[in-house]
């Protein structure tokens, strides 16, 4: 069965190009503020955006990440037709957004992590209905696909729940059942785990995984969670300035980059001397009386599970948790060496 | 079984796809009962508060503006009615502003529906009903007082006013919020039109001198919402400015208003697009 | 009681930057000046020059007053403080070191004294240069009015306190805010003046605070009501205070309280 019900009036346009093609794309924002001292606001051109360009073929799933101000935002309001680009040229699915605003919504799945899109006083279910009504799916298409998403993202326990009375991690499963319920070609997340305990984002991730696996959506996706792109996406675009700094896949990045990992161990007994460890791991500390081991480990060389293997020949470990690099520092990093 | 299948498989068009946006908040507003009462009975007494104005004047004057209390009523009822279904349908338009501040406009631009249906349909208030109930008793049981023996004509007129009334205030509702893509601050501006078009139409035109009267009826047609109507429907001469004939002008006047209200909130909507916010 | 000052100026000059806001309320306020005053004198004209102890130029000063006055009263009402019981944040509130009520009456006198100044006076200019304004004889009613409206706007935030309070015991408080206010425009003088009510709505508005918040500075400013019997008005106008002064305490006294028995 097709599972895109969205009525394309002309599915040709919708087929047509990648999913998204950013060519030289360049925004000014105008700031009227008063400087220090000064009688009168002056106005001054901020360039959030600056000679963008991006492909993303479909069925692709892109982290697109950057320190906050880099541009992420405005460049995801522009692919969704909030925005009209200074100069430059933004196609989306074929289209352009502004001026195909409302076709292209129906092809395109967004969610602000920061803004809830559903219905605050109404019950959870109540949001997918009108949603659905919106989208002019039919009753049948509805429901199958909501049967999905409930199971997926395990909603069942809080659907007749008003949005307000649910929890932050309830509401983001929510808000992303919300973009998804249309079967969206082109899924945009906007910071979708920000404040999320793990449970909540491991959930979120595993959906997020199977769905495209299934309908071969193509996924763009802004985080400040390394780990949210390391789950989610194969290539990551790094901006800075509101230009691209980065474009290739996660792995090259980290290579390139040589920018470790820390796996943290707590043994089930304490262990006073360090754990032999394959090359590319070195011993970066013990703590707690012997009972936690800091292995620091690139990610290039070498994988989590190799690792693991290896340790846990030498002693029982009763819990473990993997640090990532944080955005910010790859960022710097970047910058540092494009200069 | 086929008639089920059918049901599930039947294509939402525009209509239902209104009607479900609007079924929804309808629903979720009955479910607060007691606060949705009182409310209700707070927005039917506000109506009778505003008209203890007139009633007191004329208590004192007899005539005002050519008319007597119940024709006076009759203006006051069939205007409050015709601004009570305007403000239930658009009202909430007038929040343009805390929209694009509070950024929950760019939630709704993502939507493949058009903005204005959103902002109508999906902050609905029923509690608006309030007005519209007192409005619309005032009105029937103030031509009945003031002896109404309609011809066929005057029937049509007095069901067609408020209609054409209200499509007058809902275009002014939206003109206010599109003023607001332009000024952010300038919400209370736009009041002077709405509810101030609201406190003149309520009102027997002539009170006016003609420099108002003009601005009211040419410019925001507020005369033509109640009071030219009440001249027709009972019978009585009209003011310079204002024979009684232009009572049949309230429907004209919404489709010209309409038109330039469609065009300026496009253009709104094209500016923040544009500005970003 | 330098915070308080602090606090005050603070407000003042806070609203000072929303001048697109000024400028659009002095605007709307001016037009329905224009609205208002048409009607008054309309009725007054259809009674043959004098309506109840109003002449024309008596009724548009009324006006003008009024429309000054709307603003620094709020006489839309306000609800930040519903707002903050509903959010539960009044329970901070009230463990600060300021007084409550001082706290938000310093807020008060910030917003007021900039709406008097920014958004009263230019209306009252375009009533002059319209309709003439009737000014008084007496050169001491120029104090005792700028006094009048001192305690008419704390007549007016006090009654306003009491209906945000009551969202401590109710959990919708806007159709009591709605009612409250449309009974107050016409109770407190601003819609028509209360002389020319009928004896029974007269002698009920009497026995409210409402016209203590518009109609005693409007008769004092307009010289209507010589400085002897302005100082009987203000004797009113000070008990009324004291009054739902009291009322405010009774009422966060006890909305304190059933905070704590909620846990909240």
């Amino acid at each position: 069965m097709n599972q895109s019900p969205t009525p394309t009036r002309d599915p040709a346009v919708g087929e047509r190009g990648p999913a998204v093609a950013l060519t030289a794309l360049r925004r000014d924002y105008t700031v009227h503020a008063k400087a220090d001292g000064a009688r009168r606001r002056t106005a001054r051109v901020i360039r959030a955006v600056d000679d963008l360009t991006l492909h993303i073929e479909r069925g692709e799933a892109v982290g697109f990440v950057g320190a906050n101000g880099a541009g992420k935002s405005t460049t995801i309001k522009m692919m969704t037709g909030i925005l009209q680009p200074t100069s430059g040229d933004v196609r989306v699915l074929g289209r352009s957004p502004v001026a195909e605003r409302r076709q292209l919504a129906r092809e395109i799945g967004v969610v602000f992590g920061q803004r809830s899109q559903l219905w605050w006083d109404l019950p959870l279910r109540d949001s997918f209905a009108i949603l659905g009504a919106m989208h002019r799916l039919t009753e049948r298409e509805r429901r199958a696909r909501l049967d999905r998403l409930v199971a997926g993202l395990d909603l069942s326990g809080f659907l007749d729940r008003p949005v307000r009375q649910l929890s932050l991690g309830q509401r983001m499963r929510g808000e992303v059942a919300a973009a998804l319920l249309h079967s969206p070609q082109l899924v945009i997340l906007d910071e979708p785990t920000i404040g999320l305990d793990m449970v909540s984002k491991e959930g979120l991730r595993r959906f997020l995984t199977e769905d495209r696996a299934e309908r071969g959506t193509t996924l763009f996706l802004t985080t400040h969670d390394m780990s949210d792109v390391e789950r989610l996406a194969e290539r990551i675009v790094i901006v800075d300035g509101g230009a691209v700094a980065y474009d290739g896949a996660l792995a090259d990045l980290r290579e390139s980059l040589g920018a470790p990992r820390e796996l943290i161990l707590d043994l089930a007994s304490p262990r006073e001397e360090p754990l032999r460890v394959p090359p590319g791991a070195q011993c970066a500390g013990i703590e707690a009386g012997g009972i936690r081991h800091r292995i620091r480990f690139s990610g290039a060389d070498l994988t989590v599970p190799v690792l693991l293997a290896s340790l846990s020949e030498q002693a029982e470990i009763a819990d473990l948790s993997l640090a990532e690099p944080a955005i910010e520092d790859l960022v710097r990093r970047i910058s540092a060496q494009e200069r | 079984m086929a008639d089920r299948a059918s049901r599930l498989d039947r294509p939402v068009g525009p209509l239902r796809m209104a009607a479900a946006l609007y079924g929804s908040r309808i629903r979720s507003q009955a479910s607060f009962r007691a606060s949705f009462a009182a409310d209700l009975a707070g927005q039917a007494l506000l109506v009778i508060v505003e008209f203890i104005e007139l009633w007191v004047i004329l208590s004192q004057v007899g005539v005002f503006g050519g008319m007597t209390l119940t024709q006076v009523a009759v203006v006051y009822g069939l205007a409050s009615l015709a601004f009570g279904l305007a403000d239930l349908a658009f009202g909430e338009v007038e929040q343009v502003s805390s929209l694009v501040r509070s950024g929950r406009l760019e939630t709704l631009l993502i939507r493949p529906v058009p903005l204005l249906l959103q902002l109508s349909s999906l902050d609905l208030s029923l509690r608006r009903i309030g007005r519209i109930a007192v409005g619309l008793a005032m009105y029937v049981g103030a031509l009945l007082a003031a002896g109404f023996s309609p011809g066929a004509a005057d029937l049509v007129l007095a069901i067609l006013a408020p209609l054409a009334g209200a499509a007058i205030f809902s275009a002014l509702f939206v003109a206010a919020g599109a003023l607001q893509f332009w000024l952010i601050d300038g919400r209370e501006f736009a009041n002077a039109f709405t509810y101030g078009g609201n406190y003149v139409a309520t009102t027997p035109g002539a009170v006016f001198g003609a420099p108002m009267r003009a601005f009211f009826t040419f410019v925001i047609p507020a005369t033509l919402v109640a009071y030219t109507p009440a001249l027709v429907l009972l019978d009585l001469p009209g003011p310079a400015l204002l024979p009684q004939w232009t009572g049949w002008l309230g429907l004209p006047a919404a489709i010209l208003l309409w038109t330039a209200t469609a065009l300026l909130w496009r253009a709104g909507v094209r500016r923040y697009t544009g500005a970003g916010g | 009681m330098l915070s308080y000052w602090r606090i005050l100026t603070a407000t003042f000059r806070q609203h000072t930057t929303y001048r697109t806001a000024t400028l659009a309320g002095i605007f709307t306020n001016s037009m329905f000046g224009l609205i208002r005053a048409s009607i008054l004198l309309a009725a007054i004209h259809a009674a043959g020059g004098e309506l109840n102890g109003y002449t024309a130029l008596q009724a548009a000063t009324y006006v003008w007053l009024g429309q000054a006055l709307l603003a620094p009263i709020e006489a839309f009402g306000t609800r930040e403080v519903a707002a903050r019981v509903h959010q539960g944040d009044v329970a901070v509130d009230l463990l600060r070191p300021l007084s409550f009520l001082g706290l938000f009456f310093a807020q008060k006198l910030g917003r007021s004294s900039y709406y008097l100044l920014a958004r009263g006076i230019p209306p009252m200019l375009i009533g002059a240069l319209l309709t003439g304004l009737a000014l008084p004889e007496d050169p001491l009613s120029y104090p005792l009015g700028v006094l009048t409206i001192a305690l008419a706007i704390t007549v007016a935030f006090l009654g306003d306190m009491l209906v945000n309070l009551a969202a401590f015991w109710i959990l919708e408080t806007r159709g009591l805010t709605v009612l409250y206010n449309s009974v107050m425009n016409l109770l407190s003088g601003f819609l028509i003046p209360i002389l020319w009510f009928p004896p029974w709505l007269l002698a009920i508005a009497r026995w409210t605070p409402f016209p203590s918040m518009v109609q005693t500075p409007i008769d004092v400013l307009s010289g209507r009501v010589g400085p002897a019997s302005a100082i009987g008005l203000i004797g009113v106008q000070s008990a009324w205070i004291l009054v739902l002064l009291l009322a405010a305490a009774v009422m966060l006294r006890a909305g304190a309280r059933s905070l704590e028995v909620q846990g909240g």
